[in-house]
């Protein structure tokens, strides 16, 4: 009961057949093979310095009104000029930068989190699933920004409120995704395996399922926070988004709009600030999702 | 109910096509459709077959990893095809499987530690440190190094992680081990170490094996009985020695004809057959394979044979008493 193989040994041995690297080499190996991880990275790890040091950074308090010095043009006492009430630009814009991220990220955790839950019960439960699945195409049914100012409408101007606006209709696109990912798990031969082993649901579903849905969901929450900073900017532009006393990207703008022909810096840099770091999240989530699974590639 | 490990009577597993505009039934796919064999303790018991012909569901049937539409699987005199979930739970400890692909069967995010406790932690067999010396006892049985338990799955060959596989499913101290294409995804010479481990495992643990496989040449070094299906039954079971000297059945002939014989003198009569499968959502009438057989008569395409003895421990579902040699 035995097949001779002429001397081919048992497999006992795993030899480590890399040598062992420096720190540099590997530093530099990461910044070689995924260069947007490490550009959008940095950049966003700017921003987030910025945020966090704000009042750290030469700034004043951005709210604070000063008539005589308004309308000034960018200098060294007011490094990105003065907007109409004599506020100071990159004091406004600095600060500003936190409403954003914070929204930013907010909305990306917020998503997650209930289009991931919402994603694996329909995945698993199939009469929930018809029910689930048919309330996410009717907000799917609805552009984003429509259904936030109609959200917006509905309630008083907050940072809360934003956050809760922009996430309901990012909410489907995430539970579609965990959806689908959880039913192609579901078959997978180490699901089966786990299930021939006594496994009880919960822990397939928190060992086995979750973990593994967490690289796309990683992917999609980075372009959940891009988009999020960019619907908080044009729900605070038409006013329907952070109140007026809150410095915002959207909110600068929307003031420097009137006098954009005769100081276009006011809507300048906050516009600037936006796309940096809207552009440094998508780079770290196209990077990211290369790195963790080259054929999402197609299918997100 | 008898001393046999386990027992499938006349099984059979539909698969309901559906189709419409409102989902409705347009009929079924008839991936098994009766069948009957038994498995003693430690004997090994294979399936054979072409892809498509039901032998995997036959497996997934016996694991209850699928419920049968039809018939009775017992696991040592206790029925369990109707048993709810509960009640399985602590009975699928005496089953386990090995699956064809070593790629999938294992979670990329799990160390292979946590892997081949899993099982061990769910019937809880043990647990702390013991639990641990266990799994180490495990890795040396499928002979691992035991800091391969710290590891993640993808740092391994497709032969170790298919040895990965085999601990998983010792774990728990199963009575069988299903064993689904097992080595079909291995390279020969690991796949030769792969089945020489099961052998061995076999003689030291007493246990049974059911080993599902397209691949007569492995089947005919760790068997000792032999189920040859076709479109989802069963036409000849037989014990290994009988079924490879002298096959009755024509599709049992005409496997073992496409058996490679490493040896270019010598010649022999080779049976080819003509055609696909049918399909398994209209299997033909009589005896399904009525359509491909040389020496198919009348009387096979209006009356299904039944299994019926031939030689001794052998069984074979022909109208022919006596299959000519050749068409």
């Amino acid at each position: 009961m035995s097949i001779s193989l002429g001397g081919v040994p048992a497999a006992a041995e795993l030899p480590d057949v890399l040598p062992p690297r420096s720190e540099r080499g590997r530093a530099m190996r990461f910044v070689l093979r995924y260069p947007t991880i490490v550009a959008g990275g940095s950049l966003l790890a700017i921003m987030v310095f910025i945020a966090i040091f704000a009042p750290w950074l030469g700034t004043r308090n951005p709210e604070s009104i000063s008539p005589i010095h308004r309308l000034l043009n960018p200098g060294a006492g007011h490094w990105f000029g003065t907007d109409m009430l004599g506020r100071d630009v990159y004091s406004r814009v600095l600060y500003g930068s936190r409403v954003s991220l914070g929204v930013g990220f907010s909305v990306a955790i917020l998503a997650s989190a209930i289009g991931m839950t919402i994603g694996v019960v329909s995945g698993f439960v199939r009469w929930l699933d018809m029910v689930l699945m048919r309330i996410m195409d009717g907000l799917m049914a609805i552009p984003g920004i429509l259904l936030a100012i109609a959200l917006m409408a509905l309630t008083r101007g907050s940072v809360y409120n934003v956050v809760i606006a922009i996430t309901i209709p990012q909410v489907p696109t995430v539970a579609r995704l965990v959806r689908g990912v959880v039913l192609s798990l579901r078959e997978q031969p180490f699901v089966e395996a786990a299930v021939a082993s006594g496994t009880r649901l919960p822990k397939i579903m928190y060992k086995h399922i979750v973990p593994n849905t967490m690289a796309p969901l990683t992917v999609q929450a980075t372009y959940i926070c891009a988009s999020a900073m960019v619907i908080e900017a044009i729900l605070s532009f038409i006013g329907a988004g952070t109140p007026p006393t809150i410095p915002s990207w959207g909110n600068i703008m929307a003031e420097g709009r009137a006098l954009w022909q005769i100081k276009p810096y006011i809507v300048f840099f906050p516009a600037v600030f936006l796309s940096i770091t809207v552009l440094a999240v998508n780079l770290l989530g196209d990077g990211l999702r290369d790195a963790l699974d080259p054929r999402l590639a197609k299918r997100l | 109910m008898s001393a046999h490990l386990i027992e499938v009577n006349a099984l059979v597993k539909h698969f309901p096509l559906k189709g419409g505009l409102f989902g409705g039934r347009r009929g079924a796919v008839h991936a098994v459709d009766g069948v009957t064999f038994h498995i003693d303790r430690g004997e090994t018991l294979s399936l054979v077959g072409e892809s498509g012909c039901g032998k995997s569901t036959v497996g997934r049937a016996v694991l209850r990893l699928l419920d049968p539409t039809d018939g009775e699987v017992w696991l040592d005199g206790e029925r369990i095809d109707n048993l709810p979930a509960g009640k399985l739970r602590p009975l699928r400890r005496r089953m386990q499987v090995v699956f064809q692909d070593p790629f999938s069967s294992l979670n990329p995010r799990l160390s292979v530690g946590q892997i081949v406790a899993e099982p061990i932690v769910n019937f809880g067999l043990a647990s702390g440190s013991e639990l641990w010396d266990r799994v180490a006892g495990l890795m040396d049985k499928v002979q691992l190094p035991r800091d391969a338990m710290k590891r993640l799955p993808h740092e391994f060959s497709g032969g170790q992680r298919q040895r990965i596989g085999i601990a998983r499913a010792l774990a728990p101290g199963a009575d069988i081990i299903v064993c689904d294409e097992a080595v079909s995804a291995l390279d020969v010479s690991v796949k030769a170490q792969i089945v020489n481990l099961l052998a061995d495992l076999q003689d030291e643990l007493g246990l049974a094996l059911m080993f599902i496989s397209h691949d007569l040449a492995i089947v005919e070094h760790l068997t000792h009985r032999v189920a040859v299906m076709y479109l989802g039954k069963i036409v000849e079971i037989a014990d290994r020695r009988t079924l490879f000297a002298s096959p009755h059945h024509p599709y049992t002939r005409a496997l073992l004809s496409a058996v490679p014989v490493p040896d270019p003198s010598v010649k022999r009569q080779r049976m080819i057959l003509k055609g696909d499968v049918p399909s398994p959502i209209n299997p033909p009438s009589g005896c399904r394979f009525h359509t491909r057989c040389p020496f198919a008569f009348d009387r096979c395409r209006s009356e299904e044979p039944e299994l019926r003895p031939r030689a001794a421990g052998q069984s074979s579902a022909c109208h022919l008493d006596v299959v000519p040699a050749a068409a």
